[in-house]
């Protein structure tokens, strides 16, 4: 049975290659594109791991970490943050918040698969 | 029994009547009983020591050897009098309110309490006095004489003259010693003197009446007469000498002023300033009284005594002759009185002036220990007016024997009144001019001084003494302008107006040239104002500071000067007024300013001052320090006013930086969110195409999805393509570095051509007025094109109603249009209005508009390039957006873009 | 009313304390110039004898009478004056 990924990010064309990549290697994917609504969305589906962008409309993923980290049931589930904006103080603000790892866009797609695997294994 | 015992006995009786009454009158003054000694008839009577025995005497003399002229001695004082209000008014209220002991301390007070011009003063009271003395004695002594040669054969000699001016000199020394330093009073009033000086006023006015009479009415043959004796007589020509006439006048009235001894009755004596306004006319009718009967003595002498005899003696020769030996004697006791009166007062001013300006300040410097020594101040303050006093009588009686008594009483009289006339200018310049200085004072005096020294006093000895006959001849050193009496080629001036003229000329223009060259110390102008302005308000000059001065010692100094019970009384008084009744009361500066007043009344200001100043010492400040301190403290606050400014300066400056400063860290977050926005904006395409170009190189796809996410690539590299041309165009707007093609247009034109590329292919309803829309502008029609077609893409991307409307509204407003795009969608919140034109300023889920949100912020520099505006309206059912542009962007282009 | 006419009573009277303060300060003026007057009148010393000389007996009842009428003013005046210092002590 494949691990369930729930994949957070409103740009359509990203959502379509992540999806096709971790689908690729048999994982079950989940998307939503919205920040506010992105917990209820964590709780629905449950997922082995998540996939976080940073900007999403509505509320940022960095809230939607806080939010994740401050319940018991989310405070140890794996989370990738995904940024465009690769500055440094992108990267602090998504350890501090407890991200489990921070990748900048545009990424490698294989590093992306890894990166979800190892989250998952670990 | 011989007239001449007779007169012996009468005259000790009538000295003895004098000391009685100031024995009785100084008692009641001290028992408190003033009465009938404070009444303005006493004090007008007190003023009557103007009229000496050169008065009594000399001015029959005078009136029979020059006529007329003799009056002009009594009009000068008659017209002081009658103007008080100008003069005698404010000198009475400054020297009650100063606590002024004599003229040398008004003046030294009034200069910033000096002591050398107290000192200058004083030396030049006592020389100019001196002489006035001596001719006191003569006076009498030659009376003497006269009985004495009458009456009895064995006949006088000279030396019976000098043992009888000897005698007169002892008396009167014992007389001033006994009632003028009976005590140390701070108010420096005499009433026993004064009752007795107002005795002998009275005495010597009816002698001089009675003789008056008797030669009226008892030789002549009454008033008409008398007036036929006077055009019989050899001086009935008045041989009037204007310069003369005018001189004298002016002379007797300044020296009215300025006589030591009549600034003491006047001044230092008064008790209450209401009696000048009696004083004011009685004075004046006292000095008619004794003007009145003068000529016809004169005359009558002239015709009566057989040529050569002395008219100086006609009051008393006239009567003897006639064998009227009672009325001689009469007569005789009124000269005796004149003589008297006036030694006795000139001795007290003088011996005040000798002790608190000479004597004081040098054993206050001598003595090592100071004021706080144990010793009696007072005795030694009363010691050194005894002292003072003989030693002005031993002066006069010197200068008597020196000057063998030759000279004509009333040459001496005028002398003296020039050389204190000097004081003028100092007197009135220092109550009536705030701009007179120490320096000027000085200067002023001291040129008066020595030039009427050179000009009138020495040349009084006569050649040969003091002054050699070729200095008079010929001018000192010879040069011919420095003659004493014919000064810088002055010359055919009678020598008394010359030197009147040119001692008080002189002394005027050094006492002013001398104010205005120098500059006042703060103490000056302190007193100078008090003095000047004593009638706008209380003196209160701030004298000192509170501090650790102890009461005690103050106490201790103040016993010693003022007496044990004044002292105590004036502590104890104090402390009532502080509410501490019972105690030593606290020294505050109130307190030491009037305590230095009181010491001010005995010692002198000069003196008081220092003595206060010794005790108080360190604790203290005087007035100096106390400007001084003022002086830096107004440094400081200017200082500090500037260390304001500055501050107010650098506060400026600092909010300068730190707008500066928040604009820079405002361009800088702006920036930095510009390139975090820029780098996310340009991420996001890459990410796709990374991603998808990744997934492609991997192969194993259907063609199907190969075409796709190739699709997907290209999409995505044109977007970021118009995202770089966006970012250009924005660039080059923002620098108004864009070419604008400025061409008349049609504005229907325009709308049309953008509502055809905006691409409402799918529905967007836009509805237009055609009519309206037929607006030519001068503009750049590709530029505005781009405006309307951002706001008609915007509207169809974004306006959610089910059936998108746009409505587009053209207005002509002035000189520019307004063209209005209203959809019927849900609007833009409030709280994005504000930001929907800045970059990157993205609202909602624009993924699907493909843009990077930088629409607006293109739009909103375009319309700025073109002179005209792009605003959100709020308030409209949908969103709105109006355009506004200038119907001719020429002007307005040319402006924008220079 | 009442309220209203004392002020102007007052006006009144220090208006004339004013004059008389000024009169007082005029008072010596007009006394040197009518003592010195005596200088412009007729010379003997050129034509002695004459008519128009000045005789000692002429300037004896000239010079008193002046005298007299200037003490009298002076009376007058000072009566008014006093009043004035005891009332305000400082009219200037």
């Amino acid at each position: 049975m494949g691990k369930k990924v729930l994949l957070i990010e409103d740009e359509p064309n990203i959502i379509e290659a992540i999806s096709f990549i971790l689908k690729r290697d048999g994982w079950i994917v989940a998307t939503h594109a919205d920040g506010t609504t992105a917990i209820a969305a964590v709780e629905r589906h449950a997922p082995n791991v998540v996939v976080l962008d940073v900007m999403l409309p509505g509320r940022s993923g960095y809230d939607v970490l806080q939010d994740l980290r401050s319940v018991d049931a989310t405070r140890s589930l794996p989370v990738l943050m995904l940024t465009a904006r690769g500055q440094t103080k992108d990267r602090e603000m998504a350890e501090r918040l407890g991200a489990s790892r921070f990748m900048t866009k545009p990424f490698s797609n294989k590093e992306v698969l890894a990166c979800i695997q190892e989250l998952v294994q670990a | 029994m011989q007239p001449f015992n007779i007169l012996i006995a009468v005259c000790l009786a009538y000295v003895m009547a004098l000391f009685l009454i100031a024995f009785v009158a100084d008692r009641q003054a001290k028992r408190g009983q003033l009465g009938w000694l404070r009444s303005p008839l006493v004090y007008t009577l007190s003023l009557s020591i103007y009229c000496t025995a050169w008065t009594f005497y000399g001015a029959v003399g005078y009136a029979a050897r020059s006529g007329l002229e003799f009056v002009t001695i009594y009009l000068g004082p008659t017209l002081v009098m009658v103007g008080w209000w100008w003069i005698l008014r404010k000198l009475v209220r400054i020297g009650r309110s100063q606590r002024i002991t004599s003229i040398a301390d008004l003046i030294s007070s009034r200069y910033g309490k000096s002591n050398l011009l107290g000192v200058i003063v004083t030396l030049m009271a006592v020389i100019g006095t001196t002489p006035y003395i001596a001719l006191q004695l003569q006076s009498v002594t030659l009376s003497f004489a006269v009985f004495a040669q009458e009456t009895s054969s064995s006949g006088w000699g000279a030396s019976d003259l000098n043992a009888t001016a000897l005698w007169v000199a002892a008396g009167l020394a014992l007389f001033t010693v006994l009632f003028g330093t009976r005590n140390l009073d701070s108010n420096e009033r005499h009433y026993g003197v004064v009752t007795a000086i107002a005795a002998e006023a009275v005495m010597k006015l009816f002698a001089l009446i009675a003789v008056g009479v008797f030669v009226v009415w008892g030789v002549a043959g009454g008033a008409g007469d008398i007036l036929t004796r006077i055009d019989a007589s050899p001086i009935a020509g008045w041989d009037i000498k204007p310069g003369r006439w005018v001189s004298l006048t002016l002379l007797s009235a300044v020296a009215f002023l300025t006589l030591p001894r009549m600034f003491q009755v006047m001044v230092v004596e008064n008790v209450d300033e209401r009696h000048l306004a009696t004083a004011s006319w009685a004075f004046p009718l006292y000095l008619f009284l004794m003007s009145l009967f003068v000529v016809p003595i004169a005359v009558v002498g002239l015709d009566l005594l057989p040529a050569g005899s002395n008219p100086d003696l006609f009051v008393l020769t006239v009567p003897l002759s006639q064998g009227r030996d009672g009325l001689a004697i009469f007569s005789f006791l009124g000269g005796f009185s004149s003589a008297t009166s006036m030694v006795i007062i000139a001795a007290i001013a003088l011996s005040t002036m000798v002790s608190n300006h000479i004597v004081m300040p040098i054993w206050l410097s001598v003595s090592q220990q100071g004021a706080t020594v144990s010793g009696d101040v007072r005795q030694v303050v009363l010691m050194a007016r005894r002292i003072s006093i003989a030693l002005v009588l031993a002066l006069g009686y010197a200068y008597f024997r020196l000057s063998g008594g030759g000279t004509a009483l009333a040459a001496i009289g005028l002398i003296s009144f020039v050389g204190v006339a000097q004081f003028l200018p100092a007197l009135l310049g220092g109550i009536f001019w705030r701009g007179a200085t120490k320096v000027g004072a000085a200067a002023g005096l001291l040129t008066g001084f020595v030039l009427w020294a050179f000009t009138l006093f020495l040349p009084s000895f006569g050649s040969s003494f003091i002054l050699p006959a070729s200095v008079l001849a010929d001018g000192l050193f010879g040069i011919n302008w420095l003659r004493p009496q014919g000064l810088f080629g002055v010359s055919g001036m009678d020598p008394l107006v010359h030197a009147i003229f040119w001692s008080l000329a002189l002394n005027t223009i050094a006492f002013c040239v001398g104010s205005l060259a120098s500059f006042p110390k703060p103490q000056e102008r302190l007193q100078g104002a008090q003095f000047v302005n004593v009638f706008d308000h209380n003196p209160n000059s701030q004298g000192w500071f509170s501090g650790a001065a102890e009461a005690e010692d103050l106490l201790v100094m103040a016993q010693r000067i003022l007496g044990p019970k004044q002292a105590q009384d004036l502590f104890a008084q104090a402390a009532e007024r502080q509410g501490k009744a019972g105690f030593l009361p606290d020294t505050s500066p109130e307190f030491l300013q009037q305590l230095e007043r009181e010491l001010a009344g005995s010692v002198g200001a000069a003196t008081g001052h220092a003595m206060i100043g010794q005790i108080v010492g360190g604790a203290s400040v005087s007035v100096d320090d106390l400007m001084a301190v003022a002086d830096e403290t107004a440094q400081m606050m200017e200082y500090s006013s500037q260390l304001e400014e500055k501050s107010a300066e650098l506060g400026r400056t600092a909010r300068q930086l730190r707008e500066v400063n928040e604009q820079l860290t405002d361009l800088s977050v702006q920036k930095d969110a510009f390139l975090s926005q820029i780098s996310h904006e340009l991420r996001t395409p890459m990410t796709s195409i990374r991603a998808f170009s990744e997934i492609l190189r991997d192969g194993g796809m259907s063609g199907d999805e190969r075409e796709k996410y190739a699709t997907i690539i290209h999409d995505e590299t044109l977007r970021l393509t118009r995202l770089l041309d966006n970012l250009l165009d924005l660039s080059v707007l923002e620098n108004g570095q864009v070419e604008l093609d400025l061409q008349p247009v049609e504005l229907a034109d325009v709308i049309e051509r953008s509502v055809m590329r905006a691409g409402i292919e799918d529905g967007l309803n836009i509805q237009r007025d055609l009519l309206r829309e037929k607006v030519t502008v001068f503009t750049d029609p590709d530029r505005l094109s781009q405006v309307f077609i951002n706001l008609i893409a915007n509207a169809r991307k974004y306006c959610a109603a089910q059936a998108p409307e746009l409505r587009i509204e053209v207005r002509v407003q002035g000189g520019s249009v307004e063209v209005d795009f209203k959809d019927n969608g849900a609007g833009i919140p409030i709280k994005s209005q504000a930001v929907i034109f800045e970059k990157f300023s993205r609202l909602g889920d624009h993924r699907a508009a493909g843009g990077a949100g930088l629409g607006l912020a293109i739009s909103r520099e375009i319309m700025n390039n073109l002179g005209g505006s792009i605003t959100y309206l709020p308030g409209q059912s949908g969103a709105a957006f109006r355009v506004s542009l200038p119907i001719d962007a020429t002007e307005v282009v040319r402006v924008n873009q220079s | 009313m009442n309220e209203r006419r004392a002020p102007l009573f007052l006006e009144r009277e220090s208006y004339r304390q004013r004059r008389a303060i000024d009169a007082a300060r005029l008072l010596p003026l007009v006394g040197f110039v009518a003592l010195c007057l005596p200088i412009l009148w007729g010379n003997g010393e050129t034509d002695a004898g004459a008519d128009g000389a000045r005789m000692t007996s002429v300037g004896v009842i000239y010079l008193f009478g002046v005298w007299i009428v200037l003490i009298g003013a002076a009376l007058v005046l000072s009566r008014r004056l006093r009043r004035i210092d005891a009332e305000q002590g400082t009219p200037d």
